[in-house]
């Protein structure tokens, strides 16, 4: 039997900013197993539930990321919204889907620019997050913020945007589309990045359905999964489809995300055309009693909010799987069989938020 | 948007045979939840099959042990390691056994202890 040597990975390194540790298991520079541990930074919100009434909760859940905290806050409003049978007036389920779609532009170009940061490929990187700057800009002129958007409430959205507004919200992302194609083309078409991704970290259709895997990680895989194709918010009025690749590599995982930026972009202007106008939010009467899974599409891919009311306004349980806590199995196979060299890039290509996982 | 969400009560001995169900029947684990109800714990298992989301449901009094199904839905251990560091609950056969090292709390399973009537510091006058 060859000479096994176990190399930790993480959970600090400098292509990882996510406290994330694998236990590699080497012959040679293979890596023949690996055990991953998480743990470093849960915060235990889920319990925080007991001490926070049912509307003040939103904040809490926008909070477990800071990356998609308003798809968290929608999805646990959602939750929420179904065991209260509340009807969410219509234009605020466009502004909903419409700010899911720029959280979504934001993580993927966040993502992007980590992903070349990763494979040392720093213009990208900058110009990733130069257009990425852009969609931060409209959040925080239509939400309020940067980075927790606050603008999710049981029974609608807390704030507006213009007609104006909207109309050059298309007109700037229309704008952007070319420059987007410019940078997004280097991923998809450049030798170098094709050599460093091409048929690293494979994950077969079958395993990724049966372990579980999510979003782009199980789109790059072949598995047709897309949240957003149950219809919540206002999707259901909307046309698109999920964007799936057959390699189950790295580069497969990329391209998904790299297409799905102009998926959204096409939602969002599909959403402010068809805005209807009328109120933002409903009258909230009585407290929740009952229990609900709230299924959303975060960039990562699937996030499940289970809320459970026992009739008074603290909730009896709030639990959230967040796509990356699922996405961990199958890393652990997409890494079995791999080089040393090509751990930290096959790590990113789950676009692993481990603040997120612990919640 | 409201999806159907069935729920089907089951014992802890049926647990394998309907997990093995979902699995032949090419659905693929959601989600495991649980919840602490009154000294006992409810443990939710929910799949999802072409959007169609169904769980099964065992309750079981505080100290009981479960089983693993991490020989049929493998990536379960990640699932299953949690419930036992946060509530405490022994899950036997798990195929990746962290053995309470999963997560790292201050308080020794802490989802299992009942803070709703503790005051909360946030909250509380200086």
């Amino acid at each position: 039997m060859p000479k096994q040597t176990v190399i930790p990975f993480g959970p600090q390194h400098p292509v990882l900013p996510e406290p994330i540790h694998l236990d590699l298991v080497l012959e040679d520079e293979k890596v023949v197993d690996v055990l991953p541990s998480i743990g470093y930074v849960h915060r235990g919100l889920e319990k925080l539930v007991e001490k926070r009434e049912f509307p003040e909760y939103v904040y809490v859940a926008e909070r477990i990321c800071g990356i998609c905290s308003f798809i968290h806050g929608l999805a646990y409003v959602q939750g929420v919204e179904a065991i209260m049978n509340i009807e969410v007036p219509d234009r605020a389920e466009y502004l909903r889907t419409i700010w899911s779609e720029y959280s979504r532009l934001h993580s993927h170009l966040l993502w992007l620019g980590l992903f070349a940061d990763g494979m040392g490929f720093e213009s990208l990187f900058m110009n990733s997050w130069r257009l990425r700057e852009k969609i931060l800009d409209v959040l925080e002129e239509t939400t309020g913020g940067r980075v927790i958007q606050g603008t999710c409430k049981v029974g609608g959205v807390r704030r507006d945007i213009a007609g104006e507004t909207l109309d050059r919200m298309i007109k700037d992302l229309e704008e952007m589309q070319g420059e987007l194609k410019d940078v997004t083309n280097v991923f998809l078409k450049d030798s170098a990045v094709k050599h460093r991704l091409k048929n690293v970290g494979i994950l077969t259709k079958k395993e990724a359905y049966e372990l579980g895997a999510v979003g782009p990680t199980a789109r790059g895989s072949g598995v047709d999964i897309d949240l957003r194709k149950t219809g919540y918010a206002a999707y259901g009025k909307l046309n698109f489809e999920p964007v799936v690749e057959a390699g189950g590599d790295c580069y497969s995982r990329c391209s998904v995300r790299v297409k799905e930026l102009f998926t959204s972009i096409d939602i969002i202007k599909q959403a402010a055309k068809k805005i209807p106008d009328g109120p933002i939010e409903t009258k909230i009467t009585g407290n929740p009693d009952g229990e609900y899974f709230s299924r959303v599409e975060q960039p990562r891919g699937e996030l499940v909010h289970y809320v459970k009311g026992n009739g008074t306004r603290h909730l009896a349980r709030s639990r959230v799987r967040t796509p990356t806590f699922t996405n961990v199995p199958p890393l652990v196979k997409m890494l079995t069989g791999c080089e040393l060299a090509d751990v930290p890039i096959i790590v990113l290509s789950i676009d692993p938020c481990i603040g997120c996982c612990e919640r | 948007m409201i999806e159907e969400q069935p729920k089907t009560k089951i014992e802890v001995k049926d647990l394998l045979e309907r997990v093995e169900k979902f699995f032949k029947d090419g659905f693929r684990l959601t989600i495991v939840t649980c919840t602490k109800i009154e000294g006992n714990y409810e443990l939710t298992y929910s799949f999802d099959k072409d959007y169609s989301f169904q769980s099964i449901r065992m309750t079981i009094p505080a100290g009981k042990d479960i089983p693993s199904i991490s020989g049929i839905y493998w990536g379960a251990f990640i699932y299953e390691n949690e419930i036992h560091d946060l509530f405490g609950i022994k899950v036997n056969g798990m195929n990746v056994d962290y053995k309470g090292n999963l997560y790292k709390t201050a308080i020794k399973y802490p989802f299992s202890v009942d803070t709703t009537k503790e005051v909360d510091p946030c909250q509380s006058k200086q």
